[in-house]
């Protein structure tokens, strides 16, 4: 049914929409530290904080300290949850008594937990105690939002100031966006998924008899309110290994609905309070549109390709929709296409979908965004940082163009702002290429692979996409449980992380100390929606000139065979 | 520096504290509390017995129970606590194989002509391998089979499938579906009361 799909595609949209705007001039006055309805809550245990931490909340920092503070802090972060893993099987809350997680796995999986990544080379239920899930990896699911966010918020600082020499407080933007945005949220979020059946409990694992007389045995958990900052924090780390495709994770159309929403929530709204910020509401709005114009093409591409299906299948004698291979009932053709396309488009790697089963076309466009920097709304806080670089490059463009030194916000933009951009841009590109370059060559990188022929290809590409990328989805037939994998990947999701943020936060620092020029008759306007354009098809040609030849030898010459019906 | 290395060891101290234990246990509190039937995992009680989630699928082979989608969960499928998918690609042999080998299967267990066309879901393996629902296409398809292995007439099957079926959520969410387990319960209900 067409004409379902396409109104369920379109609510989607519509509700996001209405959702993120109103979010977003609320995220504003947080950052502003103006007053919020929750003051009387979190404004004492706010001052507790700083009091127990010993943060000054009236010191400002300038780019190198509020650097320094988040580096120091994430590799604190890191250590802990490599520590835990390690340790797990000493620790409580642990029923199935779990033992210690190997080296190479809890560094991947630190790594991953940390840079916001939350790719899993392990399955939940089957490797971490409750423990481990709630008291490393449910927090870093808190804390590698709450980064993402302060580092957006920085450079938005650092565009709006006139020659100023801080960008904020590190310690009060993380303590804000966990108390007023991330954690009220997740408490909503989580019990709406607990009244629709998804599970939250410390009970041990329940083995039943079925009607058949067999046994089954259900794994248990603190699911829920995992689940709800997995979404919202556009982490994407699953309680179980089928993630959000798990009933118990996601058990209605409705709770698929809301992860959904709330996957790309926050990433949508920050569009908005980045223009309240820079005090012209119009900036949000155009980086809004170009972002949901990227959006659209991708998701008609993944709904149409995926509801064309398999006609290999077909042939074969199948009724209904072909490409129901690791797709789920419930959720049929279009919310695993809508769902597949709003993981990817935010950093956020939750899947519903075996990406790796979906139509080569329908897992193109997954891996595409993710390698075009993951701006498409992105990550929380990442996908507008990253955009911001992408509109740095295009004001650049401009600027050579027109043959005027380029501006934004009425800062000039100079060889320092475009030189960080340019790395912002290069660095994850490069540790995608150079990632999957190495491990198609090598026997340990291809023996990894389950799909033979160009998808084997692809399933490697998508994997360091997803690494550096940040994103964490995978096309999971990949073994990538071995120690090759785990190192190669933990690196580039670092690399993939901090090689984008510090180049961010120095444009951010830069930019800070500039004059502000008031705009001329040959100014550039960068509140059209020719700029929307011009945006969104810089942030295409960049990535298409980057990826297109890999893209080439993988999906692209797979759906051609498969069209042809040629199999592997 | 040591007293910046202090400041982040406090507040990641403080942080694990707020969102890995105050919050997934006021989460917990709160479901058991509000809902517990769901915190716990919807489970199904028949005379005194677990007989299952709601929400999990479980493995039907006999003929006289309306059986769910493959699985690729554990080895045998449907196993709880190793969910996932096939993850085969579209281009990979062994898809196309085990699909053709499933429709052979279902064609014949309900004495369904060679050619006669099967609704994707029951020869696919769902993404969770857990997937409790199949469409209603493809309960219609067993009504036949079930009806015949457990002597009731085909109209009374059919109509228990009917009160079965599960629409789109708010009239527009999701695709339309049948709970397999909810389905079969019913259906050993029926059966006892026929008898």
């Amino acid at each position: 049914m067409i004409s379902m799909d396409i109104l369920q595609m379109a609510f989607y949209l519509l509700l996001l929409i209405l959702l993120a705007i109103p979010l977003g001039f609320y995220m504003a006055r947080v950052f502003n530290g103006e007053s919020t309805f929750l003051d009387p809550i979190f404004r004492p245990l706010e001052r507790l904080i700083y009091r127990l931490t010993g943060v000054d909340a009236g010191r400002e920092m300038n780019w190198r300290e509020y650097a320094l503070m988040l580096v120091v802090f994430n590799i604190l972060g890191m250590a802990a949850v490599y520590l835990i893993q390690r340790i797990q099987g000493i620790l409580p809350f642990n029923p199935q008594h779990f033992g210690a997680v190997p080296p190479d796995l809890a560094f991947n999986t630190a790594a991953s937990f940390m840079t916001n990544t939350n790719w899993q080379a392990y399955g939940g239920e089957s490797t971490m105690s409750y423990f481990t899930q709630m008291t490393v990896l449910t927090v870093q699911n808190f804390l590698s939002a709450a980064t993402g966010m302060t580092v957006a918020i920085a450079l938005t600082r650092g565009l709006a100031r006139r020659s100023a020499r801080t960008i904020g407080n590190f310690w009060v933007d993380l303590t804000r966006s966990i108390l007023w945005v991330l954690l009220p949220l997740s408490l909503v979020l989580a019990l709406i998924l607990v009244s629709q059946g998804a599970i939250q409990n410390l009970n041990p694992y329940l083995t039943i008899t079925t009607l058949e007389g067999d046994r089954q045995t259900l794994a248990m958990g603190p699911v829920a309110s995992q689940e709800a900052i997995k979404l919202l924090g556009t982490n994407g780390g699953g309680f179980f290994n089928a993630n959000s495709s798990h009933p118990f994770e996601n058990p209605t159309p409705l709770t698929n609905l809301l992860e959904m929403l709330t996957i790309l929530i926050i990433p949508a709204g920050l569009t908005i309070t980045f223009g309240q910020m820079v005090g012209n509401r119009r900036q949000g709005l155009v980086i809004l549109a170009a972002m949901l114009l990227l959006f659209v093409f991708a998701l008609g591409v993944v709904y149409a390709s995926e509801h064309y299906g398999n006609p290999k299948l077909g042939a074969l004698g199948m009724r209904g929709p072909t490409a129901m291979e690791g797709k789920e009932v419930r959720f049929g053709i279009v919310n695993s296409s809508l769902f597949a396309t709003i993981t990817t488009a935010a950093s956020c790697g939750a899947v519903n979908t075996m990406h790796d089963s979906l139509t080569p076309l329908g897992g193109l466009i997954p891996m595409l965004q993710m390698m075009l920097g993951e701006v498409v709304f992105g990550g929380v806080g990442s996908g507008l940082y990253g955009m911001l670089v992408f509109v740095i490059i295009t004001v650049f463009i401009i600027g050579l163009m027109v043959g005027r030194t380029p501006e934004y916000l009425g800062k000039k933009i100079e060889a320092w702002e475009v030189k960080m951009a340019i790395l912002a841009v290069l660095i994850p590109a490069a540790t995608i290429l150079l990632g999957s370059a190495l491990a198609a060559v090598t026997k340990t990188g291809t023996s990894s692979i389950l799909n033979p022929g160009p998808h084997g290809l692809s399933e490697i590409l998508y994997a360091f996409a997803s690494g550096a990328g940040n994103n964490g989805s995978a096309f999971a037939g990949l073994n990538a449980n071995t120690p090759f994998y785990n190192i190669a990947l933990g690196l580039a999701m670092l690399i993939g992380r901090f090689g984008v943020i510090l180049p961010v936060l120095s444009i951010a620092g830069s930019t800070a100390g500039k004059k502000v020029v008031p705009p001329g008759p040959g100014t550039f306007q960068t509140t059209s929606l020719l700029f929307t354009g011009l945006l969104a098809a810089v942030v295409l040609i960049v990535g298409a000139l980057t990826f297109f030849p890999a893209l080439a030898l993988g999906p692209l010459v797979e759906q051609l065979l498969m069209l042809a019906g040629k199999t592997f | 520096m040591t007293r910046r290395v202090l400041t982040g060891v406090v507040m990641l101290i403080v942080m694990t504290g707020l969102t890995g234990i105050i919050y997934p246990l006021t989460i917990t509190g709160l479901a058991r509390v509000l809902f517990p039937y769901q915190a716990n995992g919807s489970l199904i009680y028949r005379q005194g017995q677990t007989v299952g989630s709601a929400l999990i699928g479980q493995r039907f082979t006999s003929p006289r129970y309306f059986h769910g989608r493959p699985s690729a969960a554990g080895k045998d499928g449907y196993d709880a606590t190793s969910s996932g998918g096939s993850n085969l690609g579209p281009t990979n042999k062994e898809l196309v194989a085990t699909i053709a080998q499933r429709l052979a299967r279902v064609q014949a267990e309900n004495g369904l002509p060679d050619g006669t066309p099967v609704p994707a879901d029951l020869v696919t393996t769902s993404a969770s391998g857990l997937d409790p629902d199949i469409s209603p296409a493809a309960a219609y398809l067993q009504v036949p089979r079930v009806a015949r292995a457990r002597n009731l007439p085909e109209e009374t099957v059919r109509a228990l499938v009917d009160r079965n079926i599960i629409g789109r959520q708010f009239g527009i969410l999701g695709e339309p579906r049948v709970n397999v387990l909810k389905l079969d319960l019913e259906l050993d209900q029926l059966s006892h009361s026929a008898r």
